[in-house]
C-alpha cells in the first residue's frame, strides 16, 4: 500500500494530513450507514490506500474528505458483497438491501445531527472504562493508529489492540447506542466526553514526545464547540486548552526539564491562541453559567493577561478559585487555591491552608509545601518535602526539578 | 427489541441495616410501582426474587449418569438474589431502568445483554468452526 515512487513522498505527507482531518468524519458516517464499527474502520483504511495510489498520480480531488467518505462507502459495500459470497448466506441483493436498512439509525430527537457527535458520545459512554473511552475516541475520531495510541499511553501495542477489540465488542453486544443523548441526560454524558478530551490533552502535555495528542484534543474540542455552540462548558474546555497550549512550548527546556509559570519567557507565549482563548472566556462570562472548565479557563486567562509574573492579578485568581471550589470541591482545587492565596496573603497563610488537605499521595502537594517552607526560611523541612515530591514525581524532568530544590517560587502545576 | 438481564447480587453476612415495618412497606410499595411502570411501558419480560442459595439443587452429568447434589453450584459469598429481564432499545435505556431499580433496592445492579437470535446463530457457528 505504500508508494515506492520517491516523488510521491511529499504527497504521502499530504495524504496523511488529510487522513487526520477526514477519517473521523468518514468513519462516523459509515458507522451510521452500516451500523458496524469494524466495517467502517476497514473501509476508510481501504479508501486511504486507494487515495495513496491515486492522488499522487491524478492530483487531489476537489473535495478530498467527501471523496474519502464516498469511496469508503463503495468499498464497504464491496466488502459486504464478498463476505456474503464467502459465507453463502443469502443472495447478494438480499444482503445489500437488508444490511444498510437494518443499520439505519432512527432520526435524532436531540438538537444536533452530526455523525461525529454521535460517535464521540458512543466512544465516551460511561458503560466503557475511561481508558477504553480515550483509546476509542483517538482511534475512531482522531484516526490515530493503534500503535500511536499505545505509544501515547505507554502501553504495549497488543494490550492496546486488545482494549480496543474488547470495547468494540461491548458496544456491539450490549448495544451502546450511536446517538446524541437527550437533553435530560446531556449534562452527565457531556461531562464524560469533555473529561476524555481533557485527558487526551493532558496526556500530550506530560509526554512532550506526543504533541499530536495536544493538537488532537484541541481539534476534538473545536469540533464539539462547533457542534454544540450553546454549551458553555464545551466553550470553556476549548478556551482552557487554547490558553494552556499558548504556553506549552515555554514550559519545557531543551533538556526536557520544566520551566515554572513564573519563570517562563512570556514573549514566547502564543498571542493568537491567547486572544482566541480570552475571547471565548469573555463570551462565557456574558453567558454567566459558570462551570469547572470555564473557571479554569478564566484563571488561565488572568495569567495570560500579565506581561510579567509580578503583574499577575492574584486576588482575581483567588476569587475564581473560590468559585471553582464551589462547583468542584476537590482537595486538588483547594491546593491550587491555597497557592494563589499565598501570593496575596503570604506563604504562612497558604501553608496553614495546605496542611489541612489530605493529599499525601499527590506529589504537587509535597512540592507546594516544600516551596512554601522554603519561602518561610524553614529549609530543613523544605528539603524533606522536596525529597517526597521527587520520589513521587511521574516524569524524569519533574524528578530532577524537585531534586534540585525546585527553583523559583510557583507551583509547576499552575 | 434487545433484552437485558438486570440482576441483584447479595453478599452473605453483609447484614443490611435493620429496617422498620414501615420502611419495609414503603420499599414494597416502591418496588410495586416500578414493576407496574416496567409493565405499562412494555419493558417487562420476567422477574422475581430468589430463595436463599441453600435452597438450590444442582444436577449434572457425571460418568454418563445424572447426579443430583444439594446446595448451590458454587460455594461463594455472593449469590444471585433476584433479577429482571427487560426489553430495552439500547444499553442507555437498560441502564436507565437499572438506575431506578438500584435506587429502590439499594443494592448494585448488574446489567448484561442477551444474545439475539442472529447473534446466537453466529456464535454457534463460530464455536463450531
Amino acid at each position: 500500500m505504500h508508494d515506492v515512487d520517491p516523488n510521491a513522498k511529499i504527497d504521502k505527507a499530504e495524504v496523511d494530513r488529510i487522513f487526520r482531518e477526514a477519517s473521523g468524519r468518514a468513519v462516523a458516517t459509515l458507522i451510521r450507514v452500516f451500523g458496524d464499527i469494524d466495517l467502517a474502520e476497514d473501509a476508510v483504511q481501504d479508501a486511504f490506500a486507494v487515495a495513496l495510489r491515486k492522488w499522487p498520480r491524478d492530483g487531489l480531488p476537489p473535495n478530498p474528505a467527501g471523496w474519502i467518505t464516498r469511496t469508503a462507502r463503495t468499498l464497504a459495500i464491496d466488502r459486504l458483497r464478498r463476505e456474503s459470497r464467502g459465507r453463502e448466506l443469502a443472495s447478494e441483493e438480499a444482503v445489500l438491501s437488508a444490511r444498510p436498512d437494518d443499520a439505519a439509525i432512527p432520526e435524532e430527537v436531540g438538537p444536533v445531527q452530526d455523525d461525529r457527535l454521535r460517535l464521540i458520545f458512543t466512544c465516551c459512554n460511561p458503560a466503557l472504562a475511561k481508558e477504553a473511552q480515550v483509546a476509542l475516541t483517538l482511534r475512531l475520531l482522531g484516526g490515530l493508529s493503534t500503535e500511536e495510541v499505545a505509544r501515547a499511553f505507554l502501553v504495549p501495542e497488543p494490550t492496546m489492540a486488545q482494549r480496543l477489540v474488547r470495547a468494540k465488542r461491548k458496544i456491539k453486544a450490549a448495544r451502546i447506542p450511536y446517538r446524541v443523548p437527550e437533553d435530560h441526560e446531556l449534562p452527565d454524558r457531556l461531562h464524560s466526553v469533555l473529561a476524555v478530551v481533557y485527558l487526551v490533552y493532558n496526556a500530550g502535555l506530560t509526554s512532550p514526545a506526543e504533541p499530536v495528542l495536544c493538537s488532537e484534543a484541541i481539534r476534538l474540542a473545536r469540533i464539539l464547540a462547533t457542534l454544540m455552540p450553546d454549551e458553555p462548558e464545551v466553550a470553556g474546555l476549548l478556551a482552557l486548552l487554547l490558553l494552556t497550549e499558548s504556553r506549552r512550548l515555554s514550559r519545557g527546556r531543551a533538556d526536557g526539564s520544566l520551566v515554572l509559570l513564573g519563570e517562563q519567557d512570556r514573549t514566547r507565549w502564543d498571542r493568537a491562541l491567547i486572544a482566541e482563548g480570552q475571547a471565548i472566556v469573555r463570551w462565557c462570562l456574558r453567558r454567566n453559567q459558570p462551570g469547572a472548565y470555564q473557571l479554569q479557563a478564566a484563571i488561565n486567562a488572568v495569567h495570560s493577561d500579565a506581561q510579567t509574573v509580578d503583574e499577575t492579578d492574584w486576588s482575581q485568581i483567588v476569587a475564581l478559585y473560590d468559585q471553582l471550589l464551589v462547583v468542584a470541591p476537590t482537595p486538588v482545587v483547594a491546593l491550587n487555591r491555597a497557592i494563589a492565596v499565598g501570593e496575596v496573603h503570604g506563604p504562612a497563610v497558604a501553608l496553614t491552608l495546605v496542611d489541612q488537605l489530605d493529599l499525601d499521595n499527590y506529589h504537587p502537594f509535597h512540592a507546594t509545601r516544600a516551596d512554601l517552607l522554603r519561602r518561610l526560611g524553614r529549609s530543613d523541612e523544605a528539603a524533606v518535602a522536596y525529597q517526597r515530591a521527587a520520589a513521587m514525581a511521574p516524569t524524569d524532568a519533574e524528578r530532577d526539578f524537585f531534586r534540585q530544590g525546585g527553583r523559583g517560587s510557583h507551583s509547576p502545576h499552575l | 427489541m434487545p433484552q437485558y438481564l438486570l440482576s441483584v447480587h447479595s453478599v452473605d453476612g453483609q447484614a443490611s441495616a435493620p429496617i422498620t415495618d414501615e420502611q419495609m412497606q414503603q420499599f414494597h410499595k416502591q418496588l410495586g410501582m416500578l414493576e407496574a411502570e416496567l409493565k405499562s411501558t412494555g419493558a417487562w419480560v420476567f422477574g422475581g426474587r430468589l430463595h436463599e442459595p441453600d435452597t438450590a439443587t444442582v444436577v449434572r452429568v457425571s460418568n454418563g449418569s445424572v447426579l443430583t447434589t444439594d446446595g448451590p453450584f458454587m460455594e461463594s459469598k455472593e449469590h444471585l438474589g433476584g433479577f429482571y429481564i427487560i426489553n430495552a432499545e439500547h444499553l442507555d435505556a437498560a441502564l436507565a431502568w437499572a438506575s431506578k431499580v438500584t435506587a429502590c433496592v439499594m443494592q448494585p445492579i448488574e446489567v448484561r445483554p442477551f444474545y439475539n437470535e442472529a447473534e446466537a446463530e453466529a456464535a454457534w457457528s463460530e464455536a463450531e468452526a
